[in-house]
């Protein structure tokens, strides 16, 4: 048969020479080219792909390696970056066994009897996402956050049939952003208004409104009046939320919101240059039927022993098509295990720790920065959690490049958020930092600005 | 295999899984810090030790069928091997502990891979470049259906809200279409098992904007006429989409882009062996024709030709917008490119050829024992098989011999897809598999098809020895249990 790229030499293909020439007998052609008959010979591809030679496996791991010895990352370097990813703790329990080969390499449980492990962990997934906010049901996750403000937004125009969605400008903006690209390809009405103007802004063609607690800024957001004002006029409440933060917030269930969307990066998942993550999606029971995503449920076998199925499948495309109630056909599942491992081994002393130490940290942070000549809070009168925004005396982005120089990646340049943001530096201070680390940050950003600033 | 309590059951008050370190800041009272109005009250989580947490894992890993344990021919999935070198370059510290806010230049690796990533994608499909944003195939069709919804408003043609789409096409497909605002306009495939270019002729007109095709298509037959198929529809002032779920099939034979699609999306999570992680996370990255390049999602990774620095452009006009809240799925990006440089062109084109014997060989051994659907002679990487021969003889159907299958420790194919097949049952072998797999799946096949006759009653009764047998689906909608109840009664 014709030799071209019928190397016994790559690994993952396990047919020989031997096996491949006894299979084209046993399919009754002489060449493999036969094969090829359906393609037409004018759009079939003869030369090699334009890809680099192959790499042997050694080879492969230097190269990828020298990759990433470009990047500084949080574990040689002090990371003060937040902003929707966080640099929390992960015990060595959850990568140890969230890639295990049976879980990570398995396919959608559509078969439950060969999938049981993975949809036990999907329950208790969505027991735990309904334990942190509160909601009478979770799904079994999403893309990321800012998909699953999308998502509920979209939900909330078919449950209210309205157009018009209400998002407040302290949602992070990349959320902001996708949502704005999702109601647009949709001809939905995005109407971004402040806090402040937020209850004014209803109608009777208002389908939800998007909120954030804590904000993009860290600010805890009140959510009572706009609660109040937005089910007035018989709109949806969406509230996006940090799940660690939940740990010690008051549930947004408590606000009466209808949805809850976050970002589960923090739950124990990598921060990965911000992909994959974890979207989690909770809602109100009356939702059971319009919201989007995979749900797993328990039942019983045959003999009357409990299991686990994908249910509520008829909302779905391949069910549904073009009728379904989203186009989205996949979850985070690996992602999902990981933070039922995570909430699991933290548990609810260890989430709560893991909650009170960012907060205290954070504060520590926060004060002994402010102490500094020409520090100040953005927003001092609101509390805040985890992140602090805070006004410099020189441009952010001039910090952040000189405290690479001390081994610290520093917090987010506001500069570009806005004009009444100019010298805004956005810090996150999480259970990861101690003491040491935050006094060392603090004694950096001193010496750079009497450098700077002299 | 006993039965598995849940972590909640396991739970006992005060018990710890994890060391935490001790406050060595100040500490502040939270009430005073956040607002006691702010607090919550119990928090309902289990108390397990860590030792706890391992074994509840490890017993429901062992619940759970993988790639590492057996054959999966899941049809339309592409269940190849996973290279482990692909996990530990996207374990190094390096990519997975990035910050995908700190500056441009602490991360050149990171944006060096991706760029290169894009580059190789665009050069196995024939396209211009690529964007790995999306998080999952039908997210990268979605992207797809925004940017030529995009593409033909920006040139003022607003009347084509038509996307037209063949009957064997996956659901995504018109769900993706309809989420974006299009209306969908389906047509049949003909006796073939293809396109039927009648019909297509006859959807296509002024307010064409698409046709979404896969190729080969979900009966595993490349779609012959394709040329001739992206022709007409650009006559029709359409463009040409291709679901890039079948890929695998195609990988240095041929390539879409030469084909006359102008964009297409792929399945990193398939073609590119990176884990499906029991349904994601995944990659749905979308390469386009350059006539598409200007929509492409913000922000694009670019290359200074100067100095050769990258850095990310959001100044892009004509963006569709952002549909990640980052850059999409990086990790699955850093295992796809892992797999390409593992395989250089001589091995990605060794993948093709090996996927297209191995379901071929599936083909002639099985269709005497099964009907092949539409008795095509010639199938690419998966075939697709009915149970309509058995349902007829003994009520035997399709779902019957997939739970079967289980019994002989084999992953079942996909059943019931595609639609316009009765009693389907899509099987894709995939490179990976050896011979001696294959044989042994052909043996047990061969022996469910004798079972289907004289003993009908086994099949309908399998799984027997799964932990679980036959699922009640009925009860679970009827009275739904999505949660665990007990641990919210407990909190009162």
């Amino acid at each position: 048969m014709q030799r071209r790229g019928l190397t016994n030499n790559v690994a993952y293909i396990s047919n020989t020479d031997t096996d491949r020439q006894e299979m084209l007998n046993a399919i009754g052609v002489d060449t493999f080219n036969e094969l090829l008959a359906p393609i037409p010979p004018a759009i079939r591809w003869s030369g090699d792909l334009p890809v680099p030679p192959a790499l042997d496996e050694h080879s492969l791991y230097r190269h990828l390696s020298s990759l990433a010895s470009r990047n500084a990352n949080a574990e040689q370097m002090l990371c003060f970056l937040g902003a929707g990813i966080y640099d929390h703790f992960r015990p060595a329990v959850v990568g140890a066994l969230s890639s295990r080969g049976e879980f990570a390499t398995a396919y959608t449980p559509y078969q439950p009897e060969m999938s049981q492990g993975m949809l036990q962990a999907i329950y208790e997934f969505q027991t735990m996402i309904c334990g942190l906010t509160g909601m009478d049901l979770s799904n079994a996750s999403m893309y990321d956050a800012a998909t699953g403000l999308a998502e509920a937004a979209l939900m909330a125009v078919h449950t209210t049939a309205r157009d018009e969605v209400v998002v407040l400008n302290n949602i992070h903006p990349n959320y902001r952003e996708v949502v704005k690209t999702y109601l647009r390809s949709a001809s939905l009405k995005y109407v971004e208004v402040s806090p402040e103007e937020a209850v004014q802004s209803l109608n009777a063609n208002t389908a939800c409104v998007l909120t954030q607690s804590p904000d993009f800024f860290g600010c805890i957001q009140p959510l009572s009046d706009i609660s109040t004002a937005v089910h007035a006029v018989g709109g949806l409440l969406v509230v996006e939320s940090d799940p660690v933060a939940l740990a010690m917030l008051k549930p947004p269930s408590q606000y009466d919101a209808d949805v809850v969307v976050g970002e589960g990066q923090s739950l124990g998942n990598a921060m990965a240059f911000g992909g994959p993550l974890l979207g989690f999606f909770a809602c109100k029971k009356k939702f059971v039927r319009s919201f989007p995503g995979r749900i797993v449920g328990g039942t019983v076998d045959l003999e009357g022993r409990r299991g686990y199925t994908m249910t509520l499948r008829t909302r779905e495309q391949d069910i549904r098509r073009e009728k379904a109630t989203s186009n989205i056909c996949t979850n985070q599942s690996l992602l999902a295990l990981a933070a039922t491992i995570y909430l699991s081994a933290l548990g609810k002393n260890g989430l709560h720790r893991a909650a009170d130490l960012s907060l205290q940290k954070a504060h520590y942070a926060c004060s002994e920065l402010c102490k500094l000549k020409g520090v100040s809070m953005i927003f001092p009168d609101r509390p805040f959690f985890k992140e602090f925004a805070l006004r410099l005396p020189v441009i952010a982005d001039v910090m952040n490049q000189q405290l690479l120089k001390h081994g610290i990646i520093g917090g987010l340049s506001l500069e570009s958020y806005g004009p009444d943001l100019a010298y805004g530096w956005l810090l996150c201070v999480t259970e990861t930092k101690t003491r040491e680390d935050i006094d060392a940050l603090v004694r950096a950003v001193d010496d750079i600005l009497v450098k700077e600033t002299c | 295999m006993d039965h598995e309590p849940l972590i909640f059951e396991r739970s006992r008050p005060g018990r710890v899984g994890s060391n935490l370190p001790e406050c060595d800041v100040p500490r502040a009272n939270a009430e005073d810090l956040l607002g006691k109005e702010n607090l919550r009250g119990k928090l309902p989580l289990p108390e397990v030790s860590e030792l706890d947490v391992v074994r509840h894992f490890t017993r429901l890993s062992h619940r759970n069928y993988s790639i590492d344990t057996g054959f999966y021919p899941l049809g339309s999935c592409t269940m190849k091997y996973n290279p482990r070198i692909n996990e530990r370059t996207a374990a190094l510290p390096g990519f997975a502990s990035l910050h995908p806010l700190q500056p441009a230049e602490t991360a050149q690796g990171a944006l060096e891979l991706i760029y290169l990533l894009q580059q190789h994608l665009a050069g196995i499909c024939g396209m211009y470049t690529t964007t790995l944003q999306p998080s999952a195939g039908a997210h990268g069709e979605l992207l797809s259906m925004m940017m030529i919804h995009a593409y033909h408003a920006d040139r003022g043609d607003s009347k084509r809200n038509v996307v037209v789409i063949p009957d064997s096409a996956h659901g995504t497909n018109p769900a993706s279409a309809a989420s974006c605002g299009f209306k969908v306009k389906g047509i049949p495939s003909n006796s073939r098992g293809c396109t039927d270019l009648d019909a297509l002729r006859a959807a296509l007109g002024d307010d064409t904007a698409a046709l979404m095709l896969t190729n080969p298509n979900t009966v595993g037959l490349f779609e012959s006429d394709i040329v001739e198929i992206c022709r007409l529809v650009h006559e029709a002032g359409g463009l040409v989409y291709c679901d890039g779920a079948n890929m695998n099939a195609m990988l240095g034979l041929t390539r879409p882009g030469d084909m006359g699609f102008d964009v297409m999306h792929f399945n990193l999570h398939k073609t590119f062996s990176t884990p499906h992680g029991g349904g994601g996370p995944g990659c749905g990255a979308v390469s386009v024709k350059q006539l598409l390049e200007p929509y492409l999602p913000v922000p694009t990774v670019v290359k200074d030709a100067e100095s050769g620095a990258y850095s990310f452009d959001h100044n892009r006009p004509k963006s569709i917008g952002k549909i990640h809240s980052f850059y999409g799925a990086f990790l699955i990006a850093v295992r796809a490119y892992t797999y390409i440089r593992a395989l250089g062109p001589e091995g990605l084109r060794a993948v093709g050829e090996n996927a297209v014997i191995n379901a071929n060989y599936v083909r002639s051994q099985l269709q005497d024992s099964y009907d092949v659907a539409y008795n095509s002679p010639i199938c690419m990487h998966e075939v697709v098989l009915t149970a309509s021969r058995q349902k007829q003889q003994s009520g035997v159907r399709a779902l019957d011999i997939s739970k079967r299958l289980m019994d002989y420790g084999i992953h079942p194919p996909t059943n019931y897809f595609p639609l316009i097949v009765p009693e389907a049952l899509m099987i894709e072998p995939t490179e990976t598999e050896s011979k001696q797999t294959i044989d042994e799946f052909i043996k047990v096949m061969k022996q469910i098809a004798i079972e289907a006759v004289e003993r009908p009653e086994l099949l309908k009764g399998a799984p027997h020895v799964t932990p679980v047998s036959r699922l009640d689906e009925t009860l679970a909608v009827k009275s739904l249990d999505l949660r665990y109840e007990p641990l919210f009664e407990d909190e009162g």
